[in-house]
């Protein structure tokens, strides 16, 4: 019947739809070819091509966007606690957010990197960076949430990551402050030669369970930037270093005097032999490792206690310094893994090394002295190519995979495509205003998707309407698809869209999870039918074992609580259907509120400090019977002896 | 009695709600070139094997109710079967239609009674997720026609508007009782 109907409409659409399409062509063809609206208009109703990862910046969140249409999904709470969620204040994720320095509600995230399986995004996960406690996140892109997240250890400003190898063996994070090491009480002014900084690789597994496989301990410059070398260059890892000066004060002159900076070399599969080898220090410290559970759903925080040390003195061959004019910013390859870009942004050029030039340097020893045991390649010598004047404050550098690189311009304000190998501009377009970081959908990997390119503003001044001192921050969408970039839309971000990851929907739809089996849930504290409810006091603590299902709570009366309780209200959701959370709030609740998954289970405490009977109410709209949804727990004085009692519907 | 009256408040909108949604839906098919989608739209065509099912998808899988199911497609009401609920349905088997005089379900099939039809199902639902047990609280429930039924007990065993309850399915978005009689709303 149903098949019948959809055959018959199809068969009635086509006359309608051929009519209607040469309509459209004969009276608006003119109008069409300058009409950028229709290039980023989905029809409601159907999906957007990519999907776009936008971190938050000092938000501390990831953003997920629809490309091109530029329209706002989720916001994932990664590093800052977010009450809509109750991450960080909820019993199961508060684990999540601890660290050697306890408890940390915020923090700062920059740079979002998709994994990868033979230099091609994968769909699997996104990581992402927290810059100020430092750390790095694991999103599961099938939960489209906070996986796991593990801190640095001799760490300080964490913005040289969190950057991928091509099959994601590494994700790696470069410190961006250099720290005493090991970390102690001593003069500031005793910086130079006693602050280093840390390169950290950090191994993923097959589930995505990180861990710091070692450590490279380099000299005390700033670690600006990263990216791993692909297909020739795979093994590899650039960093890009400013402040080679040592610098501890007024950077922004102290900082600028050298002509040229480094990019770090790493050979990181030489590091894998010289850990095989036991050429390590191990190095006692304290740092976490935070994991959240889907079975459990619940987090866990282990604290560990040491970690590998590379020293490159020890180590030939481990890292060589490529010299850079003008505190190169972001170091990019190219998708061959030929060209290492270098944005001096200081600069109005940009550097390209090739990559065989350098190991052809290498294995010629041309060096041109050495850094605290690290040898300096003769700049001369691994120079392919200089893109002159084309810009001034290079930034960032993404590919279309065509033989074009675009890159970002902070002070001009625009971006610009110039030519591999021929070095040549070829087109720029503006900017509104203070370009940052761009994104093309697998823009940084072996295989990038050249349609699209994301330019992320830091100021847009008068580009939106305006709200108070505050404005917003803003991407900017670019179709790259032909000889000209053309600008097709403007959209405001949350927090800071300090950089994005794009990628196909097709590699993440079908991963997308609808619903958590109850079946699976090991929730210590689960009810899995209302048959497994209760209450259960234990001196001043009492434990709420609670479900939820349209459209009530059970239990609903709830009597026997006192001032001074520690209540942990339970919530099981029994909902085994795709789109109905179900939330709980408590008046006086000191947190936040529960968003609970179908399937999940989430605590919320409560510290009632006042007499009375409290209503407690569902929060999210989850059926015709939402405002039904509701129940009273009745609070007794301290002293009371009103006995623990609860119930749903035993006085019809 | 004010829970009733709620009750039905909700019915009336949830359902009338869903009504004027399919006008739009049609308005927009048949007026707006552009719209190239299926005329099956809405929550009652999301393809999802994952989810518990829903009332819809429970009557479209049992072969006693091939009836009601074209019933419920004649008179466009699956995005309603379908919707977030909760929902109490009351699903009259094959054999109850069979029962009804000759020639009366062919003639409700008739797209000039969808009308008729439409409201003859609508009294066969009831916002919540009501039980059989749960229901010898209520002397009648209001059906989502805004009409009433009324319900008692007879021997231990719930009787609605005189049906008995065959058996009781839990749907994702409420649940179906199968019952042996199809009702027919009071006449005013």
């Amino acid at each position: 019947m149903k098949t019948l109907n959809k055959i018959i409409f199809t068969i009635l659409a086509i006359p309608l739809l051929l009519s209607g399409c040469q309509t459209g062509n004969s009276g608006q063809s003119g109008a069409l070819s300058s009409d950028v609206a229709s290039k980023v208009y989905v029809k409601p109703g159907e999906h957007d091509e990519f999907y776009a990862m936008v971190s938050g910046g000092f938000s501390g969140q990831l953003s997920v966007y629809g490309l091109p249409s530029g329209r706002l999904f989720k916001v994932i709470p990664v590093f800052s606690v977010d009450a809509e969620k109750a991450y960080g204040f909820n019993e199961e994720t508060k684990p999540m957010l601890n660290t050697s320095h306890g408890f940390i509600p915020w923090d700062d995230s920059h740079h979002p990197e998709l994994s990868q399986t033979n230099g091609e995004t994968d769909g699997r996960w996104c990581f992402i960076n927290g810059n100020n406690t430092p750390r790095i996140a694991r999103i599961d892109l099938g939960t489209f949430e906070t996986a796991e997240i593990i801190e640095l250890p001799f760490s300080g400003g964490n913005h040289s990551s969190p950057f991928t190898t091509e099959n994601t063996e590494y994700v790696v994070a470069g410190t961006r402050f250099s720290v005493p090491y090991p970390q102690k009480d001593m003069a500031i002014e005793e910086y130079k030669g006693n602050f280093k900084g840390a390169l950290s690789f950090i191994s993923v597994g097959e589930e995505g369970d990180m861990d710091i496989a070692f450590q490279i301990l380099m000299p005390g410059f700033d670690y600006d930037l990263a990216h791993s070398g692909k297909g020739k260059s795979h093994g590899w890892t650039f960093f890009t270093t400013y402040n080679t000066e040592e610098s501890n004060s007024l950077l922004e002159v102290g900082a600028s005097q050298n002509d040229k900076d480094f990019i770090a070399a790493i050979n990181w599969k030489k590091a894998e032999e010289y850990i095989a080898q036991g050429k390590f220090r191990t190095v006692a410290t304290e740092y976490a490792h935070n994991k959240y559970d889907d079975a459990t759903h619940s987090a866990t925080s282990t604290i560990k206690k040491s970690v590998k040390v590379l020293d490159p003195a020890d180590c030939p061959g481990l890292v060589y310094f490529l010299p850079t004019p003008k505190s190169p910013h972001g170091v990019d390859v190219d998708p061959t893994g030929e060209y290492i870009v270098g944005n001096g942004k200081l600069s109005a050029n940009l550097t390209v090394h090739s990559f065989d030039k350098v190991q052809q340097a290498i294995a010629n020893k041309s060096f041109d002295g050495e850094a605290y045991g690290i040898p300096i390649l003769k700049m001369d010598e691994i120079v392919v190519g200089v893109v002159e004047q084309a810009g001034l404050g290079p930034l960032h550098t993404e590919f279309d995979g065509r033989g074009n690189a675009y890159t970002t311009f902070f002070i001009s304000s625009e971006v610009v495509k110039w030519k591999l190998g021929s070095w040549e501009v070829v087109d720029r377009q503006p900017t509104f205003y203070s370009v940052g970081h761009l994104m093309i959908p697998g823009g940084d990997s072996k295989k990038p998707n050249g349609k699209y390119l994301l330019a992320m503003n830091k100021i847009t001044k008068d580009r939106y309407l305006p709200t108070g001192p505050e404005v917003t921050q803003s991407a900017q969408l670019f179709d790259i698809s032909g000889d000209k970039m053309k600008l097709l839309l403007d959209f405001p971000t949350v927090g800071e869209p300090h950089y994005a990851q794009g990628i196909e929907a097709e590699k993440i739809k079908p991963r997308s999870v609808r619903i958590f089996k109850l079946e699976d849930n090991q929730h210590p504290f689960a009810a899995k039918s209302d048959k497994e409810t209760k209450v259960v006091r234990d001196g001043n603590t009492v434990h709420i074992y609670m479900t939820m299902i349209r459209s009530h709570f059970t239990p609903d009366n709830i009597e026997g609580i006192k001032v001074g309780d520690k209540v942990y209200w339970h919530i099981t959701n029994l909902e085994q259907d795709y789109d109905v959370p179900h939330g709980f709030s408590v008046m006086g609740a000191q947190n936040s509120e529960l968003l609970v998954m179908p399937g999940q289970t989430e605590t919320l405490l409560w510290e009632p400090l006042l007499e009375g009977v409290i209503p407690f109410y569902c929060t999210d709209f989850c059926s015709a019977l939402h405002q039904e949804m509701q129940g009273y727990v009745r609070v007794s004085g301290k002293n009371a002896n009103v006995p623990l009692k609860w119930s749903l519907g035993d006085h019809m | 009695m004010k829970t009733l009256t709620f009750l039905l408040t909700v019915s009336i909108c949830f359902f009338s709600g869903c009504q004027s949604n399919t006008t739009a839906d049609s308005y927009i098919n048949s007026n707006i070139e552009d719209n190239t989608t299926d005329v099956n739209k809405g929550q009652a065509f999301i393809e999802d094997d994952g989810s518990t099912p829903n009332i819809l998808q429970i009557a479209i899988g049992s072969k006693d109710h091939t009836t009601l199911v074209a019933a419920v497609q004649a008179a466009e009401l699956e995005n309603s079967l379908a919707n977030a609920g909760p929902l109490t349905v009351f699903a009259p088997t094959n054999e109850a239609f069979a029962a009804l005089p000759d020639g009366i379900v062919e003639n409700l099939l008739k797209s000039e009674n969808k009308g008729t039809l439409a409201d003859i199902i609508k009294y066969h639902a009831t916002p919540g997720n009501l039980n059989a047990e749960f229901m010898k609280n209520f002397k009648k429930l209001g059906m989502a026609n805004d009409k009433s039924v009324a319900v008692e007990v007879v021997d231990g065993e719930v009787l609605v508007g005189g049906a008995k309850i065959l058996g009781s399915v839990p749907a994702g978005n409420g649940i179906v009782h199968v019952i042996d009689k199809v009702l027919l709303p009071p006449n005013e």
